[in-house]
């Protein structure tokens, strides 16, 4: 995986490097639009990870270059603004994805992975997983080449996980993910939890060969086991 | 009082001082003039009458006035000596009148042979005084009467042209709004001292729009400072707590300040929202089908509701189009729902009734009503839940606003009920 994050606050893209970097990403950095056009013009990235707001300009404009020179490269914008017109301009500008600061990292690399899937497979990706088959186009999962029956949001966790194997994913970024944005979080996210016992039966009932931890009530995490 | 009433109130005062102080001043004249003359007919009778008692000795007999306007007796010479002319106002009976009726008097002696002294009154008819005074105070009166409508009438026109310049622009004035209006249509007239009125009104009104877009600027652009220092924080910190090595106690540590981050941050995109909704910022309006948009946001809770156990019931008695913007709609209704549903009970009830022109979501909960006062106040909390920001019924309240619909809140047995009005 070749990522280039184009971010000019450098406590932000130090962050960012170091989690794609334990998630065995390739990375490269730009501060700038500049340093980002004369990268992503030369070479091919996977997924390029774009802040708008730019010191010399917007990010936008690499968009738009990228488009006039027929690249293909994934794009994830990141923005501190959480407008839809922002959001909107951008997707129509040819970016893949559009997420807002402040963002779980378990978020970013779920879309990051998402759009690098996409980009390679064509959509047609089937994940490996233990003795899980994920087939992401179809929402399917097959163990050991049985058909699963997961609803939407056991889906929805299941992939959440499996991309962010092996890494701490909180209850509250979970639930962003997969209940929206508007959910609320008086509960404390307890409603959660009857999903996750769910899922976790049907992956032990059929030796799917991953575990769901719980950690410290803070949060989960997917390994193989 | 109108400014043409004190006008009047205050000539009317004026006038009635300054009336009454020069009829005192032209009635001691007048009454002086009047004596003056008068007596100079007395004076000039006087030396006809002396002349004539001269040559004819019978007048020195006629000791009565009668038909007659003086009587002359005879008096010693001690007292003629002492004696000098004297005018006087007296009181005689006149036949006509028939009554006592004001005359003047001159008193004065003549010597007509050697020796001889007599003492000689003449009269001559007087005006009378209090007939004077009334026909001098009706007079005044009616003056009185004239000038106050002669100013009456001048004041009016004087308003009506002069001053119309200001009226209008007083009543472009008070229907100016702050947050509303950008400008008020300049005052028109050549006046200076309007032009003075235009300029002060003109500079006090860009400063106060000026710093009102401020201070709404200010909210917009410190949240959105904000979310940068918060991203690095938060994902900071998310780093920190994938270490392995770290203790439970620390993890949990690590996530109790990530929450309490989360919270500002949430704070933050609410206060930002707000401020976004209060400039307008959402500026494309459809027609948006509430009914539709019930299941939506019933299908975003629907895990929440059935963690608590709620029983939610739909009734659509109508079809519910309002013209508004799509986020806003999903918002709204997703704050009243938020709300219908953290402040319920375990197992309580909701209740969502949708007709052509109202939304009315209720649901049971605490069995005491909401303070309506505060109740769609910023940072007015009823519960002390640390995770609510305070902000959700204000932004409801705003976009309600915002699209000029109304929303009120009931409390009646138990059942606490938002109702919004879209008409």
């Amino acid at each position: 995986m070749k990522i280039l994050v184009v971010e000019d606050e450098p406590e932000m893209l130090e962050s960012i490097e170091r989690v794609l970097k334990q998630e065995n990403a390739l990375v490269e950095t730009a501060t700038n639009l500049n340093d980002a056009l004369d990268k992503a013009l030369i070479y091919e990235y996977d997924c390029i990870l774009l802040d708008i707001n730019l010191p010399d300009g917007s990010g936008l404009e690499l968009l738009q270059e990228l488009k006039k020179q027929n690249k293909s490269d994934g794009v994830l914008i990141l923005s501190a603004r959480n407008s839809l017109d922002d959001k909107l301009e951008g997707l129509n500008l040819g970016a893949d994805d559009y997420l807002t600061k402040p963002f779980h990292f378990s978020e970013l690399i779920a879309r990051v992975r998402s759009i690098v899937r996409r980009k390679k497979f064509d959509g047609n990706a089937l994940l490996e997983i233990g003795n899980i088959l994920v087939d992401v186009t179809n929402q399917a999962i097959t163990i050991r080449n049985e058909p699963v029956t997961l609803n939407r949001k056991e889906f929805a966790i299941l992939m959440y996980l499996i991309s962010n194997k092996g890494r701490l994913v909180s209850k509250t970024a979970l639930a962003e993910h997969v209940w929206g944005d508007n959910i609320d979080e008086s509960d404390n996210f307890e409603f959660i939890y009857s999903q996750i016992k769910n899922l976790r039966k049907k992956m032990n009932d059929l030796d799917s060969g991953i575990e769901i931890q719980s950690i410290y009530g803070v949060g989960y995490k997917l390994i193989e086991s | 009082m109108k400014l043409i009433q004190r006008t009047i109130v205050f000539m009317s005062l004026a006038l009635l001082v300054a009336l009454s102080v020069w009829a005192f001043i032209f009635y001691v004249n007048m009454i002086d003039e009047v004596h003056d003359s008068i007596d100079d007919g007395l004076d000039n009778s006087k030396l006809l009458i002396i002349h004539e008692a001269s040559s004819d000795s019978t007048v020195l007999s006629k000791s009565n006035f009668d038909e007659g306007n003086y009587a002359i007796r005879k008096i010693a010479e001690h007292h003629a000596l002492k004696h000098y002319d004297q005018y006087k106002d007296t009181l005689m009976y006149m036949e006509n009148e028939d009554d006592l009726e004001p005359v003047r008097l001159l008193t004065t002696v003549f010597e007509a042979k050697e020796n001889e002294f007599y003492q000689l009154k003449v009269i001559s008819s007087m005006v009378e005084e209090d007939d004077l005074i009334e026909d001098l105070f009706y007079s005044l009166l009616w003056l009185y009467l004239i000038l106050i409508v002669t100013i009456l009438v001048i004041n009016t026109l004087v308003l009506r042209s002069m001053w119309k310049p200001f009226f209008n622009y007083l009543n472009r004035l008070s229907q100016f709004k702050l947050g509303k209006n950008e400008y008020v249509q300049p005052i028109q007239s050549k006046t200076a001292e309007f032009q003075i009125l235009n300029k002060v009104v003109t500079d006090v009104l860009e400063s106060n729009i000026r710093s009102f877009h401020n201070q709404k600027q200010l909210i917009e652009n410190a949240s959105h400072e904000l979310q940068t220092p918060l991203a690095i924080a938060l994902n900071k910190l998310q780093l920190l707590a994938e270490n392995e090595t770290l203790s439970e106690e620390v993890v949990k540590e690590i996530f109790q300040t990530i929450e309490t981050l989360e919270r500002l941050t949430r704070l933050n995109k609410s206060l930002l929202l707000l401020s976004k909704i209060e400039n307008k910022q959402f500026l494309n309006e459809e027609n948006v089908d509430f009914n539709e948009l019930t299941e939506k946001v019933l299908d975003d809770f629907r895990d929440q509701i059935e963690f608590k156990e709620l029983t939610v019931n739909v009734s659509s008695e109508g079809k519910l189009i309002a013209n508004m913007n799509t986020e806003l709609a999903h918002i709204l209704f997703s704050n009243l729902l938020k709300n219908a549903i953290r402040h319920n009970s375990k197992k309580g009830k909701m209740e969502i009734l949708l007709t052509d022109s109202t939304l009315q979501i209720s649901n049971s909960g605490i069995e005491k009503a909401l303070d309506l006062q505060n109740l769609f106040q910023r940072f007015h909390k009823e519960s002390n839940d640390k995770s609510s920001t305070g902000l959700g019924l204000a932004i409801v309240k705003s976009i309600v606003d915002l699209s000029g619909y109304r929303i009120t809140y009931n409390y009646t047995l138990g059942i606490h009920q938002f109702m919004i009005q879209f008409n």
